[in-house]
């Protein structure tokens, strides 16, 4: 059963009454919105403007931008500096640059400084699509949460996307949040609870728990709604903070339904999946099972092309699901 | 070994005919790059038909010269001209893009032989590049090493340390080829992050530096030859050009950097390509 308290869009399941909008436009608003509510909210670029939807920052507060050229070494150490001295940088560029070209400049002088520099990574994922496997972030997720003090959110639509913007403003220490490029359902609404390392029941259920981030929450959602059908019973969870993790919501659902799979558009080695199963193998064991890319980089094509290729729409979940609920049984 | 005139006018018109490639294989993808590639279509047919020692049929022979392109985004130019070289059918251009492609968005190594470097990634070819010229150094290999690179690129730090490694060791046998086409995605390189007095900077960094007209193929064939000549120091040609060159109503405007035509669009560029085309060649005869 959907989740009522997650509030989520009425229509669910309706694609032609979603909306569609990339996560990396809810970024976009978000910045705007932080720079309303706090002056020390400064943006930085590096030649990407209107990709990281940064450019609405940028027409709103001239003053407040930075353009740093394609440079995102030089753009985390100078954020680095300005959040030395107070402001709150958002450092915006693709996920494959930044973090994946700065990441020492991030380590260093970001969160072993302990400074409130918030890294926006658009284009993370195979669904970028044509460009090919050099613009595909597939490992930001796995550099990010190792770094102490980093905070990691994975947004699965503009919505949430716009909500963790801001949230990411407030807190205190160096933030990383992932957007995509495509146009994706936006299936949560204003109302759907988001808080800073809490995962969001969207559905409930018995027999093996979901648990995803990104645009692929929506994959989820579809695979446990065609395994109703089927009669298994499917807890689905947005796990947008992959870091702080929330171990009592996981660790609940896993206990009641003993199999797991996890969903992310991100190397399965190193990301979210991995971040909950090293939590899990010592407090809970059960059988799971990952969805994500295989140990392998993506390639040019088509987004839907590429995420059927690379097995992470919901056909593919609900096979990891019926694995799984074999290996539970056995 | 200079270049007679008879040679010049094929390969502008050869170019041009690039140009239209570039336009219909983008217009075919649907995404992709079309300032850049068509600025550099001159230098690149320069390169392929006159410069390279090279084997179209043996990619990957040893003693090659190396084409490395920095700038992946503008590989366009790099499949179209490999294309007519020989390396793979023309008709392979229609997969640009596309699943189980050999010709990716950004070029792969080891998708495609002959493209030497996976790149897209800015500001990473010259430093590849001196590896190269510095282990083929090392062999006392006798083949060159030219890099492309894009003055975008210039704003990353590690052309400037690969610049200063390059000049370190008297890389003489890598040339590099720099894009001035003073644009890049968010406008003019000079409004987004000043490289002037680009020219200087090399100097300073102890290269050798030629400016040319990127699309006088002539100059172009100058200032290689003259790169040759040069012992104590690595080359770098500024070539000067123009994104978007041949089709005017695109030409200088940074808005093309990162978009295709679309099919009225493609219609239009193509027939402006044609006209220049003709006029190459009424000139000729
Ligand atoms: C390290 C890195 N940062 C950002 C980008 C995104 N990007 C692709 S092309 C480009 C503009 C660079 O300008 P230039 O290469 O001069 O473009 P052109 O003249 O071909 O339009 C940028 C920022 C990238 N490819 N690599
Ligand atoms: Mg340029």
């Amino acid at each position: 059963m959907i989740n009522q308290k997650a509030k989520l869009v009425p229509d669910l399941f309706d694609k032609s009454k979603l909306e569609m909008i990339p996560t990396r436009n809810g970024y976009g608003k978000g910045l705007v919105q932080a720079g309303e509510k706090d002056e020390r909210v400064v943006v930085l670029c590096a030649d990407l403007a209107e990709s990281t939807r940064s450019h609405w920052f940028r027409e709103k507060f001239p003053e407040r931008y930075i353009e740093m050229g394609v440079a995102e070494q030089n753009m985390a150490t100078i954020a680095a500096g300005m959040a030395n001295y107070g402001k709150i940088p958002f450092i915006s560029s693709y996920a494959a640059f930044s973090p994946g070209r700065n990441n020492e400049q991030i380590r260093t002088t970001i969160s072993l400084n302990n400074l409130p520099v918030k890294i926006g990574g658009a284009h993370a994922g195979i669904s970028v699509g044509p460009d090919g496997a050099t613009h595909q972030a597939l490992e930001d997720i796995a550099l990010m949460r190792v770094q102490p003090r980093m905070t990691v959110f994975v947004p699965c639509d503009a919505i949430e996307s716009q909500k963790a913007t801001v949230a990411a403003a407030r807190l205190p220490g160096p933030v990383y949040i992932r957007f995509a490029r495509e146009k994706t359902p936006v299936f949560t609404t204003e109302k759907t609870p988001f808080k800073v390392g809490r995962a969001e029941i969207f559905k409930t259920g018995d027999d093996v728990t979901i648990l995803s981030c990104g645009p692929l929450v929506y994959e989820a959602l579809l695979a446990a709604k065609n395994l109703e059908k089927e009669k298994v019973s499917v807890e689905v969870i947005n796990n947008h903070t992959i870091k702080p993790q929330d171990e009592k919501t996981i660790v609940n659902s896993v206990k009641k339904t003993k199999a797991l799979v996890t969903v992310e558009e991100h190397q399965v080695m190193g990301g979210m999946g991995s971040a909950v199963i090293e939590m899990l193998a010592k407090k809970y064991p059960i059988p799971v099972e990952m969805i994500g890319v295989e140990d392998r980089f993506g390639e040019s094509g088509k987004p839907d092309e590429l995420l059927e290729k690379f097995g992470l729409t919901h056909p593919h979940i609900m096979r990891a699901v019926k694995k799984v609920l074999k290996r539970k049984k056995d | 070994m200079n270049i007679h005139d008879k040679k010049v006018k094929k390969l502008e018109e050869l170019a041009n005919k690039i140009r239209q490639d570039i336009i219909s294989m983008l217009l075919e993808a649907g995404s992709g790059h079309t300032a850049g590639p068509l600025g550099m279509a001159d230098i690149f047919t320069a390169l392929y038909f006159h410069v390279l020692h090279h084997d179209p049929k043996n990619p990957l022979w040893e003693d090659r010269d190396r084409l490395i392109l920095s700038n992946g985004h503008i590989c366009p130019v790099r499949y179209v001209t490999m294309a007519h070289a020989g390396y793979f059918p023309l008709k392979e251009l229609k997969t640009l893009r596309k699943l189980g492609t050999r010709l990716q968005g950004h070029p792969e190594r080891e998708k495609l032989p002959g493209v030497e470097t996976t790149s897209g990634p800015l500001g990473s070819g010259l430093g590849q590049s001196a590896g190269i010229a510095y282990a083929a150094m090392m062999d006392k290999k006798k083949f060159r090493v030219y890099c492309i690179m894009s003055d975008g690129e210039q704003q990353a730090g590690n052309t400037w340390e690969a610049a200063m490694f390059t000049a370190d060791n008297k890389l003489n046998n890598l040339t590099a080829i720099l894009d001035r086409n003073n644009i890049q995605i968010n406008g003019m390189t000079e409004d987004v992050m000043p490289l002037e007095p680009i020219r200087e900077k090399y100097e300073a960094f102890n290269w050798h530096v030629i400016e040319i007209n990127g699309h006088n193929i002539e100059e172009f064939v100058d200032a290689v030859e003259e790169a040759k000549a040069i012992y104590e120091k690595p080359t770098i040609i500024i070539a000067h050009t123009i994104p978007g060159k041949g089709v005017p109503e695109i030409e200088f405007d940074y808005q093309w950097h990162g978009k295709p035509p679309k099919l009225d669009e493609a219609k239009r560029f193509l027939d402006q390509l044609r006209t220049i085309g003709g006029k190459i060649k009424s000139e000729h005869q």
